[in-house]
Parts: structure tokens; C-alpha cells; sequence
């Protein structure tokens, strides 16, 4: 009876309720730590991220197991990304007399990203799994995994890099582009959104609601840019 | 005044129960036909890209009211980053792969994101200076 008691607790441990709620909790605790101490490297993403590995390593939960109860999560990236629409229809004003410009500007960037992440790891003596998997790392998770399918890459490292890049971005984003004395909010807005899709996006909104809505429109043209090109890319190069 | 303009309103959205469910079915809906698009040009650009630029249009052209759209959609984008956990937990199960290249790995995302984000930002930027002067 009591075995039986530990064993049911142990399923209701690496069930869909708990996992999410371990995901949300941990979540919280982030941003609550990270409005304390206002330290930018604490995002709340990779402060759950630090609780949850060890938690799932010390339980014995598997990454699948833990997926798998997840995927409601991982769903949402989806319609977060069709959501982006109305962000950016609420921002038209700014929009209107950029659209040439903001183009110009994702496509140089695209190009430029693509090629260095390709051409270095190359260099560096990287397998075809390996580039096809960095190549879309600016863009955001939904587009780069069909990318990196299409293209020969691992989709669960391509998410990965997504991750790092996103994380990176947002954290060096802000002070590059002043260090480098950029003024214009739509231009800090649509760098950081095209280098590091939704996650640089949670950090330009902080910037101001103009840098943050540009951001997520930079995700869109930057995703179908990189969708784009990679082919070719592919076609070409690897 | 402030009741009227701020609290009212905000109190009437509250009375509007479905707002959500509104909101919730036309993102989903323009997902859908986004997927439906994608699988026509064989996925080439994936399903939410197309959904969101559809959304966009629709919109624009006034064929979905904004105020149906506008508070699920707030919601999500706000919230973006929890929808980031999973994957970004999805390390661990590469962490060895990734410890094999781990420099090649960083290089390549360090150097190739500080280029993305200085271009961007300098060609933007300069286009804008350009038509200031103008």
C-alpha cells in the first residue's frame, strides 16, 4: 500500500502538472530575481532554465519525459509568432515610410549572419549536421526548425543555438548598439530583433514599446529572409 | 475623468468574457491557414511566419477588428520567453555534442551576431540620417 502510495507520487512528479507548474514557478522566481537585482545576464529564462536541469538530473526525469508533458509550451511558439501580426499592425505608424529601409537593413544583416556563422564554423572543421544547424540561429525557434529539417541540421541543436543566440543577443544588444552610438529606436529595435528573435525581443520591449514592437516585426522579415537564403545557402556552400 | 476614460473601459473589456476565446480563434485561425499556405510552397517559409503576416494584412485591410485581437494577442507576446523553456532545457540532452565544439560553437554565434547586430542597426540607421537631411 505505501510503495504503492510513493510510487503514485513519483508519476504525479513527472506529470504534466507539476512539470508546469515547476516551469511557471521557476519562471516567477526569475523575474522576481531579476527585478531585485535589475542584473541583466539573470534573465528569467535561464534562471528557470539553471533550476530546472539540476531538478529533472537529481529526479531522473528524462528531457523526453519532461518534453513530452511540456508540449503545450512548445505549441505556443507558434501563434506567439502569428500574435507578432497585431504587434506590428499597432505599430504602423512607424512602419510607414521605413519598409525600404528596414528591408535594406534585415537583408544585409541576414546575409552577413548567415554567411559568418557558416563560413567560421566551416573553417573550424564543423560537420554539415553542425552548420545546417547554427545557420538559422537568428531566427525563431517554429522557422528555424523547419529550416534546419530541410536542410540536414538537427532540429533540437538548431533550438538550442536559437536559444544561445537569443540569450546573447539580448544581453549584449542593448550595450553594443550604444557603445556603438546608435540612437534611432527603430534601428536598435530591428537589430536586436533580427539578431536574436523573441527572446531579444523581451529585452527591446523593455527598452521602450516603439524598439520592442519594431523587434518583433524584425523577427518576421528576418525568418522569411533566412528561409530564403539558407536554401541557396545550402544549395551552394555545404 | 480618469474613471471615465481609463476605468470604464477597461472594466467594460472585462464584462466582454469572450474577448479571449475571440482573440485565441483568430490567431489560431490565420495559424491554420498560415500552415495550409506553408504546405502548398512545401514549407518553405513555415506556417506561423505566414500566419502572422495574413493576421497583418487582415487587419490593415480591416477584415479582422483589432479589439478581438488585441488582448490574447498582448498576453502571448508579452509572455514570449516561457514558451522558450522547454527547448532551452532541451540543452541538457545535447550538452556532450555541444561540449565537442564548444568553441567552434561560440565563436561562430558570438562573432556572427555582433556582425548581424551592427549591420542592421548601422544600415538602418543611416538610411534614417539620410532622409533627415533631405
Amino acid at each position: 500500500m505505501n510503495e504503492q502510495l510513493i510510487e503514485q507520487l513519483k508519476q504525479l512528479l513527472s506529470g504534466e502538472v507539476f512539470l508546469l507548474c515547476l516551469v511557471f514557478g521557476t519562471f516567477l522566481f526569475g523575474v522576481y530575481l531579476y527585478k531585485r537585482l535589475r542584473f541583466s545576464l539573470l534573465q528569467p529564462l535561464l534562471i528557470s532554465v539553471v533550476i530546472i536541469i539540476p531538478f529533472l538530473k537529481i529526479t531522473g526525469i528524462e528531457y523526453t519525459t519532461f518534453y513530452e508533458q511540456t508540449k503545450v509550451l512548445n505549441f505556443m511558439l507558434g501563434p506567439s509568432v502569428v500574435a507578432l501580426g497585431y504587434v506590428l499592425y499597432e505599430q504602423i505608424e512607424y512602419i510607414k515610410g521605413n519598409v525600404l529601409s528596414m528591408l535594406t537593413a534585415v537583408f544585409a544583416g541576414s546575409i552577413v549572419g548567415i554567411a559568418s556563422v557558416v563560413l567560421i564554423a566551416k573553417a573550424f572543421g564543423a560537420d554539415k549536421a553542425l552548420v545546417a544547424s547554427l545557420a538559422p540561429k537568428s531566427v525563431t525557434t517554429p522557422i528555424a526548425i523547419s529550416i534546419a529539417e530541410n536542410t540536414g541540421g538537427i532540429p533540437e541543436l538548431a533550438v538550442a543555438f536559437v536559444v544561445i543566440c537569443g540569450l546573447f543577443g539580448g544581453l549584449i544588444g542593448p550595450i553594443l548598439l550604444r557603445a556603438i552610438g546608435i540612437k534611432s529606436k527603430i534601428a536598435k529595435g530591428l537589430a536586436i530583433g533580427s539578431a536574436s528573435h523573441a527572446l531579444g525581443t523581451t529585452r527591446a520591449m523593455e527598452m521602450g514599446a516603439l524598439e520592442g514592437a519594431i523587434s518583433g516585426l524584425a523577427i518576421g522579415i528576418m525568418g522569411i529572409m533566412t528561409a530564403l537564403i539558407i536554401p541557396f545557402v545550402d544549395k551552394f556552400f555545404l | 475623468m480618469d474613471l471615465l476614460t481609463n476605468v470604464l473601459p477597461t472594466f467594460a473589456r472585462f464584462l466582454n468574457a469572450t474577448i479571449m476565446i475571440k482573440g485565441l480563434f483568430n490567431i489560431l485561425l490565420f495559424y491554420f491557414l498560415g500552415e495550409v499556405c506553408s504546405l502548398f510552397i512545401n514549407g518553405f517559409i513555415p506556417g506561423s511566419v505566414i500566419g502572422m503576416i495574413l493576421l497583418f494584412l487582415s487587419l490593415y485591410f480591416k477584415l479582422v477588428k483589432p479589439e478581438y485581437v488585441r488582448d490574447a494577442a498582448t498576453v502571448i507576446t508579452k509572455n514570449m520567453a516561457v514558451f522558450f523553456i522547454p527547448p532551452a532545457v532541451g540543452l541538457m540532452a545535447y550538452a556532450e555534442y555541444i561540449s565537442q565544439s564548444i568553441w567552434t560553437i561560440s565563436l561562430a554565434i558570438i562573432v556572427s551576431t555582433v556582425f548581424t547586430l551592427v549591420v542592421v542597426a548601422v544600415v538602418q540607421d543611416s538610411f534614417e540620417k539620410r532622409r533627415a537631411k533631405k
